[in-house]
């Protein structure tokens, strides 16, 4: 019999990247279609790309062909961040932020994903609630936050709100077409194995959701992130978009760049962390 | 004792516009206890139709299957299925994947291990028990799949091209497997296929199927003692079926390519 397996763990390939570049340097095609780049090189143009960036930035700045009025250059920049966190407590502002989008997003997760699971399960369940679940996906949240002021004031509840709005009609309908599309042919063998429905539901729906399901709370927490800084622009004492706010009304453009930046910086990471978790949670679905 | 009967059944599938294709014509078909049974014909006759039936998966326009003189109603666990798509669950372990229909069933965990085991290493995985099954070749996931209908005890095993997407050779030991399997377990057995070779050498009688609408158009019994040595496949007689099946399945295919 066939004793060897098809192994195709994730280690050789990395391995094989740097290594495989400095054998055959004659043979590189950089820029045919599809030509695969190795792990270096592509730390190294990712990386290129800001420096560029930032280079173009301070010709303007530095080379007084921009007013220092409208667009601060990357060393204000750079010198008001500091500032931030110095005198004005820019650390309690971020907490704030995070605080909001982590709390939004679970409320709008736990209760969307279970709805979507019962929607993408039971075809009844969906036909009652995706036509107002994909007519409230198009409402936008941001057009939300006066009536929500009305009805929460402007405390934690109206920016968790805003949160939970833009969140929770997204994710309920991706879930439901994520379960919705489970292989036919595997809850066909789940039952000639005697599952019931239950089983069908929680050892097989659930279980091979659950990689797209985790992958769509990642793309919807980068969402919430926009919209808590458009929630905390509005009637807001604390956070990083009040110290936006703030920042405009000074004319402080440094501030305003910088807390942008910061904004950009924790979202990448809680990306790269859920990226992590999701691969190690389901490293099935990347074998 | 005919421990399965299909009776009167008929399926007709029902399109879109309310256009009708009738996939089988009434069939009437016993299969004895610990009996193995080939049904053979051309592609998109209606076999695997009537093995979906039989699973409870589709259902018959007209007449009936008894199971041990019960009405076929939906799947169970009484009837262990092989599919010809690699239908093992990813997510789970390739122990975890036999020990599946166990643990629906609620049976204590040192059972399941014990009875994994000893399918693990009745189609010869072990060591590979930890596995995920894309880590595996399509030969060892069906041979999963196998072990997988076999730990549930079924009363009848339904196997339906499962050896259809794997190569020749690796198909070719498959079968020695499965009639090893059998001719030690004496389970019942309905094998679906299209390969003449296969269905000769593995089963007690062929069923041979018309082309669509599906029917059979006649059985063939194949009376090589057991056990069976691949070397029958070289004999005169079994050369002797072939030429018969072969000729019936030509007049059939050829019908089907008109249409």
């Amino acid at each position: 019999m066939d004793a060897t397996p098809v192994m195709n763990s994730p280690k050789p390939v990395i391995s094989a990247g740097p290594v495989a570049s400095s054998s055959a340097p004659h043979r590189r095609r950089a820029l045919a279609p599809l030509e695969p780049v190795s792990t270096r090189a592509r730390w190294l143009l990712g990386l290129g790309f800001f420096v560029l960036f930032v280079v173009v930035w301070s010709f303007f700045t530095l080379g007084g062909f921009v007013s220092p009025t409208f667009l601060a250059s990357p060393i204000t920049m750079v010198k008001e961040g500091v500032l931030l966190f110095t005198q004005y407590n820019f650390i309690h502002d971020i907490g704030m932020t995070v605080w909001r989008v982590f709390g939004g997003f679970v409320l709008a997760t736990v209760i969307a994903v279970p709805l979507g699971i019962a929607m993408g399960t039971w075809k009844s369940v969906e036909a009652f609630f995706e036509p107002f679940v994909s007519f409230c996906r198009y409402l936008p949240a941001s057009a939300f936050i006066p009536l929500l002021i009305l009805w929460a004031g402007i405390g934690e509840a109206q920016k968790l709100l805003v949160i939970f709005i833009g969140a929770v009609f997204q994710i309920t309908l991706m879930v439901a077409v994520t379960v919705g599309s489970a292989r036919r042919d595997l809850v066909e063998a789940a039952y000639t194995l005697g599952a019931n429905s239950r089983g069908i539901v929680m050892r097989v729906l659930i279980p091979g959701a659950a990689p797209g399901i985790a992958e769509t709370l990642r793309l919807v927490l980068g969402w919430a992130w926009t919209y808590v800084i458009v929630a905390e622009l509005i009637g807001s004492s604390s956070g990083i978009g009040h110290m936006i706010t703030d920042s405009q009304a000074l004319l402080n453009t440094g501030q305003i760049i910088f807390g942008i930046i910061v904004i950009g910086v924790i979202g990448l990471i809680s990306d790269f962390a859920f990226k992590a978790l999701n691969r190690r949670l389901f490293a099935w679905s990347t074998l | 004792m005919n421990q399965l009967s299909v009776r009167g059944v008929s399926r007709t599938f029902t399109g879109t516009r309310g256009q009708t294709t009738q996939a089988l014509l009434p069939i009437d078909f016993e299969v004895r206890e610990n009996d193995f049974v080939t049904i053979l014909g051309p592609s998109g006759c209606g076999k695997s139709t009537l093995l979906r039936i039989v699973a409870g998966l589709d259902y018959p326009t007209e007449g009936r299957v008894l199971l041990d003189g019960q009405t076929i109603e939906g799947p169970g666990a009484d009837r262990g299925v092989v599919f010809q798509s690699y239908t093992l669950f990813p997510w789970l372990t390739i122990a975890q994947n036999i020990r599946f229909g166990l643990r629906e069933r609620g049976m204590s965990e040192a059972e399941q291990k014990e009875r994994s085991d000893f399918f693990i290493a009745k189609v010869g995985l072990r060591g590979f028990e930890n596995h995920f099954p894309k880590q595996l070749s399509g030969g060892m996931q069906q041979r999963t799949a196998i072990a997988r209908a076999l730990a549930n005890d079924p009363k009848i095993l339904l196997l339906d091209e499962p050896f259809g997407a794997l190569d020749n050779q690796t198909r070719v030991l498959m079968q020695e497997l499965l009639l090893g399997i059998w001719e030690s377990a004496r389970k019942t057995v309905l094998f679906v296929t299209h390969d003449i070779d296969e269905a000769i050498f593995m089963a007690n009688r062929v069923a041979v199927f018309s082309a669509r609408p599906g029917r059979i158009k006649t059985e063939i019994p194949v009376d090589f003692p057991h056990p069976r040595h691949y070397t029958i496949k070289t004999s005169p007689e079994f050369m002797e079926i072939k030429a018969r099946l072969t000729e019936e399945i030509r007049a059939e295919s050829m019908a089907a390519a008109e249409l």
